[in-house]
């Protein structure tokens, strides 16, 4: 590819995906209300807050490191961007990716939480600093069992680094499954989703690492969320469910898998309370990871002996 | 861009010393049988994230600099909300000892050009209050 297709590649992916992830933010909060005996937003609800948010005044407090405060956003919604192209390609254009790049994906990924913390502790609020504090635990408890359920999808495809490589589908097999459940609740808490929203908890520490934000930064985070709500679970998909094949009823089962893990994102949101800090470390740490080494001894015994289900 | 504002007000909810009765008629504003949501409106946990604030009580003169502060932290433009009687005339309070100024005579003195709804009521009906929105709307509309 040249320099012009790349370029393409990702403005294509980016905006592709920002709409998806747009469209996603209403689902999840109309499926919310719906789940809540309401009426909910309008289609176009996102759109609006998005516009309203760009036209509005930018504040910094008198205490923020007025770059890096400003900055941070940005280059999340860009990583998040990066991600969305490749995943795109893998899942579009198979065979175009590169070797390794599921861990440039996951790297990548690391990025957008990463600049929150960084966005947070740039602001100078001490609700802000106490929210960025939070995010930090939270990713080191997820990450552990995320790299460990991708770790499984990865002996599947027959220790292939590379996307869109999966032979057989690793969801349809003991290991693939457990490996399954782990990412889906590694998602949500890298969504920041309501067990796991302990960074922003709206009530204690008002919106912590968001709270100094406000106007165009505001509405890129917006955006930023919106582009990870769309790029998690098709990441999912590419690595465990078999990415998209392209016959109509492949398309097809593809949107319907990805909008019952947008679904699932939102039940878990709504059907849940948030769990304290200590809870969540505890709940990652001995509980999900024995989990997931579990299934990549599982998955490692399966590959030796040709057994398809284990 | 005034579309997009009037679709999509977000509600920062400041308590200036009220009963918490005006509160609670806030609150019942996202029950089911009222959605607010369905405005577009929601409510956030920072006054930065907001366009409307909805300001409950009487001002006392411990609430009066806070009142003040969250305003200036409202990004502009922005509506203020007054709930009840008592934010805005102070009601049964008015002329006691530990009163401040009123919401909005507190709020002009930070912005003389601050547009100020007034929703009467003690506390006042949710239908008032979704009344009240929809005129803010129509105000924004004449920005
Ligand atoms: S207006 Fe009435 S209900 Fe509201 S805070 Fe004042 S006294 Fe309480």
């Amino acid at each position: 590819m040249n320099a012009f297709g790349i370029i393409g590649t990702y403005i294509a992916a980016s905006v592709g995906t920002l709409a998806i992830g747009l469209f996603f933010r209403w689902f999840d909060r109309k499926a919310t209300a719906m789940v809540q005996w309401r009426k909910g937003p309008p289609w176009y609800q996102p759109i609006a807050d998005v516009l309203k948010l760009f036209s509005k005044e930018t504040l910094v407090p008198s205490t923020a490191r007025r770059t890096g405060f400003l900055i941070a956003p940005a280059i999340g919604l860009a990583a998040s961007a990066l991600v969305a192209a490749i995943l795109w390609s893998a899942v579009l254009m198979p065979g175009t990716g590169f070797v390794g790049d599921l861990i440039v994906v996951v790297y990548l990924l690391l990025i957008p939480p990463v600049m929150t913390i960084f966005g947070g502790l740039a602001s100078g609020s001490p609700q802000a600093v106490v929210g960025a504090s939070r995010e930090m635990k939270l990713i080191l408890s997820y990450e552990l069992p995320f790299f460990l359920a991708l770790l499984v999808g990865v002996i599947h495809s027959d220790w292939s680094l590379q996307l869109g490589q999966v032979g057989a589908v690793p969801l349809y097999s003991i290991s693939g499954a457990i490996a399954m459940v782990l990412a889906i609740i590694a998602m949500q808490a890298k969504l920041g989703q309501v067990p796991f929203d302990i960074a922003e908890a709206e009530c204690e520490i008002m919106s912590g690492v968001y709270a100094e934000y406000s106007g165009p930064p505001l509405a890129i985070i917006y955006l930023g969320r919106a582009m990870m709500l769309a790029v998690m679970p098709l990441l999912l998909i590419t690595v465990f469910w078999g990415g998209l094949t392209a016959t109509p009823w492949g398309i097809a089962a593809f949107i319907g898998k990805y909008v019952l893990l947008v679904v699932l994102v939102t039940l878990i949101r709504n059907t849940n309370p948030r769990l304290r800090i200590d809870q969540i470390m505890k709940f990652f740490w001995l509980g999900l990871a024995p989990l997931g080494i579990a299934a990549v001894v599982i998955a490692v015994i399966g590959r030796a002996w040709a057994i398809k289900w284990l | 861009m005034n579309w997009a504002l009037r679709k999509s007000l977000w509600v920062y909810h400041v308590n200036t010393g009220a009963c918490n009765n005006c509160d609670i008629e806030v609150l019942e504003l996202l029950t089911p049988k009222y959605d607010i949501e369905r405005l577009g409106m929601v409510l956030v946990g920072s006054p930065r994230h907001a366009d409307v604030l909805a300001v409950t009580g009487a001002c006392t003169r411990q609430a009066q600099p806070r009142l003040q502060e969250a305003y200036r932290q409202t990004p502009k433009p922005c509506v203020v909300m007054a709930i009840g009687v008592c934010a805005n005339a102070q009601g049964i309070f008015t002329e006691a000892y530990h009163m401040g100024a009123g919401v909005d005579v507190a709020i002009r003195a930070v912005d003389p050009d601050a547009i100020i709804v007034y929703v009467p009521g003690c506390p006042p009906k949710p239908e008032a209050m979704i009344a009240a929105a929809v005129k803010a709307m129509e105000l924004i509309k004449t920005l």
